[in-house]
């Protein structure tokens, strides 16, 4: 909250050095020295400029690791009671001094004794901490608002080049957004290896990747701490491959017809009606589809199978009546032709591109040539095209092995390594979700398998999606 | 001879011209046949669309009925005492009167008036607290206080949960249905727009349940998404497209951004929960947060979307203002981006309007608490509607249910506003060189 008022105190206190910058320059305009280098107004930005951009920079700092700062100097004196605790429990020490310090809800722990004197020493020093901290940052900042500015407006003369200081700033923020992308990759890429090597730390990669077994609700226990077999991720894998390809079965030969029929047979008129719809289509957020499919799709596939089950039990084919009245809600056909469904839209546009990008003289050749419409599409264009529909369909792969809200609502949670579409399989995003919701601490191998999953589906996605693009570049070239 | 020697060739002609015929036929089959392949996709596409609506509407329009009941309360000075407001039952005196309505009354075990509270909304007996502590002489007075039913009342009203089942299947036994019955009869029930679904926030109860604290959350994560993105977005785009030399490092970024617009969701919010979480101690299920992760999420979105409206604008503007004197920065801030902001805008819509229903990232953040107030600032915990919908659709009353799918469409039509919105931009901005 103070970070905020000391932010909109420096807004207008910039706004005040910009006029401030301004006039200097107005005011001690000489018409015998002609037009001066720079318009008023970029003197008046580059006084601002320093007199925000620093005092700003500290304050967002500051707002941003005062928490960890203030902990960490909180950390750096240990009482000999809270030492005698071990590394876990301190914590929640120090985060309960911290807590009772600012008046907020403390954890369940009991203290007593020395720890309970203790507990109240560290909670006064948290605040003075927090206090000093709080009074130094204003005041630097002040400083520093204060200090660039005066220092900034001293420059203000008539041949200062302020334009182009200006400029330099902006170049410089411009860079600095553009590499926030940069960062964000970085971001990720550490973040998942670092959690995913503390968890291979506690079970090899090797038992991960290929251990057929995954129940890491076994693994709370601290005897089976470490029972490799309960971190097994194949089954994992082969339950996302399995709705992947049922998503896949749907979504590709409905999106490329689609897109077949939009771009070399409809009409304009369809065109622009079916087109906005498929949009529509492909707005649509996931955990809508994640509803339908749980509960339209799910109910209507298991009564359908079930009274087919019905009809068959008693017959020649009584086991598998038998096991159709009893398949789930929950099986892969329904998150995975769900996930089919959102999927066409994403296909039809990426193949409608394609195809249009295909030159018109291939098809008048063909054509003319005396061939069907037909023939040429599928003699002609597709093959034309064909690179750019195999990458179109690895994007759509990787967006169905990236999909989290369908099968997190209709897929199961039972890890089984199957081909049946009939049966309730998991997924690679189901498992993370469910291992991170929820309290958990955040250190036990059960959280950090959700890292070590993550950092699998980022590294498929990505290679998948790097392919694609590669695929797509090229084909380019070729037309281009 | 020469009759002989055409004939052979006359037939073999018209043999030819029978294949050809033949082939051709077969060939022009294959080409409707083909055809009808692309329409059949094409319909296929879109009557899953038109399900999908038509499911959601038929699940969710019973949401915006509300039945309400109104009560005249005897507040019976015995059971409630002016020092200890309280303390009083007011559910108990609700329920009491419902029966002296229904013309029963309540037996020892207080059986009856336990069964009639299932009918009734908790919401009358909050309200007549209210009016007791406001004004304590109302204390041996009749007042009438209107609230709704509860929500398996209000199913058994709209038809959705029927007599005819069996009645160990069902949550309310044949008593309280003919209760409800009598209450029908008797005008007490009145029906009306379920303004409620819009002022309140989440609740247990169902009939009880808005989405107001939703649409706020969502309102105060997309401001924070959109204050990062959208600026962050655009200034990345036109350092690359305008300022940027050609050289390795600038194709890095560009590979680089046009794989993270592909990154699955769900990785950005484990980013979120890694970095802002733990790492950065920022307080969980908070708009701030979400809003972050959801930025990081949009910007390539941003950045892809704004490069191509300023690669649209012609390089003669530019040459133009270069050719008068103009600066590089001039050129590009006074007349490029100008020129391309209603393409970056309508980018920036959509992009939105995609983060408006992402759920994965915010689940891994921990916004799957239940909140039950509106959020009261950026720091606080807060939900918002897609993850409302994903709580909704977990929870197991029927109740939920139908509001689940009341909330969808609640979504569904911000969503339909915000792309609107994109589309007039284009529409009315457009230009064409």
């Amino acid at each position: 909250m103070l970070t905020w008022i000391a932010l909109a105190a420096l807004i207008a206190f910039s706004l005040f050095t910009f006029r401030s910058g301004r006039e200097r320059l107005v005011r001690g305009l000489d018409p015998a020295q002609g037009r001066p280098h720079s318009r008023p107004g970029y003197h008046g930005a580059y006084v601002a400029l320093w007199a925000f951009a620093p005092a700003a920079l500290l304050l967002i700092v500051a707002g941003a690791f005062g928490g960890r700062i203030e902990a960490a100097m909180l950390r750096a004196e240990v009482p000999a009671a809270v030492a005698a605790l071990d590394p876990l429990q301190q914590g929640v020490f120090f985060d309960d001094a911290r807590a009772q310090a600012h008046g907020l809800p403390l954890s369940q722990t009991v203290y007593e004794g020395g720890l309970k004197a203790a507990l109240a020493d560290k909670a006064v020093e948290a605040r003075t901490l927090e206090q000093g901290m709080r009074l130094g940052v204003l005041a630097l900042a002040a400083l520093m608002a204060g200090g660039g500015f005066a220092l900034a407006r001293r420059r203000v003369a008539h041949q200062f080049r302020a334009r182009n200081r200006v400029e330099g700033w902006i170049a410089g923020v411009l860079i600095l957004s553009s590499v926030v992308a940069v960062l964000t990759t970085v971001g990720i890429i550490a973040s998942l290896a670092w959690e995913s090597w503390r968890f291979f730390q506690v079970v090899s990669p090797i038992h991960f990747l290929f251990g057929r077994e995954w129940d890491p609700q076994i693994a709370m226990r601290a005897d089976q701490f470490a029972s490799e077999g309960a971190f097994g991720a194949l089954p994992l894998f082969a339950g996302t491959f399995l709705i992947m390809l049922i998503a896949m079965a749907v979504a590709a030969p409905v999106g490329l017809f689609a897109a077949i029929y939009l771009s070399e047979y409809a009409r304009p008129l369809t065109r622009s009606v079916v087109k906005p719809l498929l949009e529509i289509l492909a707005g649509v957020p996931t955990v809508v589809y994640g509803f339908f499919a749980a509960l339209t799709v799910g109910p209507l596939f298991r009564a359908g199978f079930n009274a087919l089950g019905a009809q068959l039990a008693g017959g020649p084919l009584n086991d598998l009546g038998v096991y159709l009245m009893q398949v789930q809600n929950q099986m892969a056909l329904v998150a995975g032709g769900v996930m089919g469904i959102m999927l066409i839209p994403f296909v039809c546009s990426l193949s409608d591109d394609i195809i249009n990008a295909v030159p018109q003289h291939l098809r008048d050749g063909s054509l003319a040539m005396g061939a069907t419409r037909s023939e040429t599409i599928k003699k002609v264009v597709l093959p034309a095209a064909l690179p750019g529909v195999v990458a179109a369909m690895l994007l759509a792969v990787s967006r169905a092995v990236g999909e989290t809200m369908i099968v997190t609502m209709a897929a199961g949670l039972q890890a089984k390594t199957t081909l049946n579409p009939l049966d309730t399989v998991t997924t690679v995003t189901v498992q993370i979700v469910t291992l991170l919701t929820g309290d958990q601490e955040f250190d036990s191998p059960k959280t950090l398998s959700a890292f070590g999953l993550g950092l699998t589906l980022f590294v498929v996605t990505l290679a998948l999606n790097i392919i694609a693009l590669r695929i797509v570049q090229k084909y380019r070239e070729q037309y281009d | 001879m020469t009759d002989a020697a055409i004939s052979p060739t006359a037939a073999r002609a018209a043999t030819l011209r029978a294949s050809v015929e033949a082939r051709l036929k077969a060939r022009h089959a294959q080409e409707r046949r083909f055809k009808f392949y692309g329409q059949l996709a094409i319909v296929v596409a879109l009557s899953f669309l038109a399900l999908l609506m038509v499911r959601i509407v038929a699940q969710g329009y019973s949401t915006f009925v509300d039945y309400r009941i109104t009560a005249q309360v005897f507040i019976d000075p015995a059971r409630v005492s002016a020092s200890d407001i309280g303390g009083a039952n007011f559910d108990m005196l609700v329920a009491n009167a419902i029966l002296a309505k229904v013309g029963e009354r309540d037996d020892d075990l207080g059986e009856a008036s336990s069964k009639v509270m299932e009918l009734i909304s908790n919401d009358l007996g909050f309200q007549l607290m209210a009016k007791v502590r406001a004004d304590p002489t109302l204390i041996g007075k009749t007042i009438s206080v209107t609230g709704p039913m509860r929500a398996d009342a209000a199913l058994y009203y709209k038809g959705e949960l029927k007599r005819a089942l069996a009645e160990e299947d069902r949550k309310l036994d044949n008593r309280q249905l003919d209760w409800l019955d009598k209450l029908k009869s008797s005008g007490a029930i009145v029906t009306s727009f379920n303004t409620g679904f819009f002022t309140r926030s989440d609740s247990t109860e169902p009939e009880q349940a808005g989405v107001l604290g939703a649409v706020v959350g969502s309102t105060m994560m997309l401001i924070v998404t959109a204050l990062l993105a959208v600026p962050i977005g655009v200034m990345a785009a036109v350092y690359l497209e305008e300022f940027a030399p050609k050289n390795r490092w600038t194709d890095m970024i560009e590979v680089n951004i046009n794989n993270l617009a592909a990154v699955p969701s769900i990785v950005y919010g484990l980013l979120g929960l890694a970095v802002f979480i733990n790492w950065l101690a920022a307080p969980r299920s908070s708009p701030l947060v979400g809003g972050l992760v959801l930025a990081l999420m949009a910007l390539p979105t941003v950045i892809i979307a704004t490069r191509s409206a300023l690669k649209a604008v012609p390089p003669s503007i530019r040459e133009a203002a270069l050719g008068v004197g103009a600066s590089k920065t001039q050129t590009v801030f006074h007349h490029v981006l100008p020129l391309a902001m209603p393409g970056v805008m309508t980018g920036a819509i959509l992009s939105m309007a995609h983060a408006l229903g992402e759920t994965a990232p915010l689940l891994m953040i921990g916004m799957v608490s239940f909140v039950p107030g509106v959020p009261e600032g950026f720091t606080q915990a807060a939900t918002v509607l897609p993850v409302q919908v994903f709580i909704w659709e977990n929870a197991s009353e029927r109740a939920f249910h139908e509001r689940t799918a009341a909330a969808i469409m609640v979504l569904l039509a911000f969503m339909i506003l915000m792309n609107l919105a994109a589309i007039i931009l284009r529409r009315r901005f457009e230009r064409r060189w």
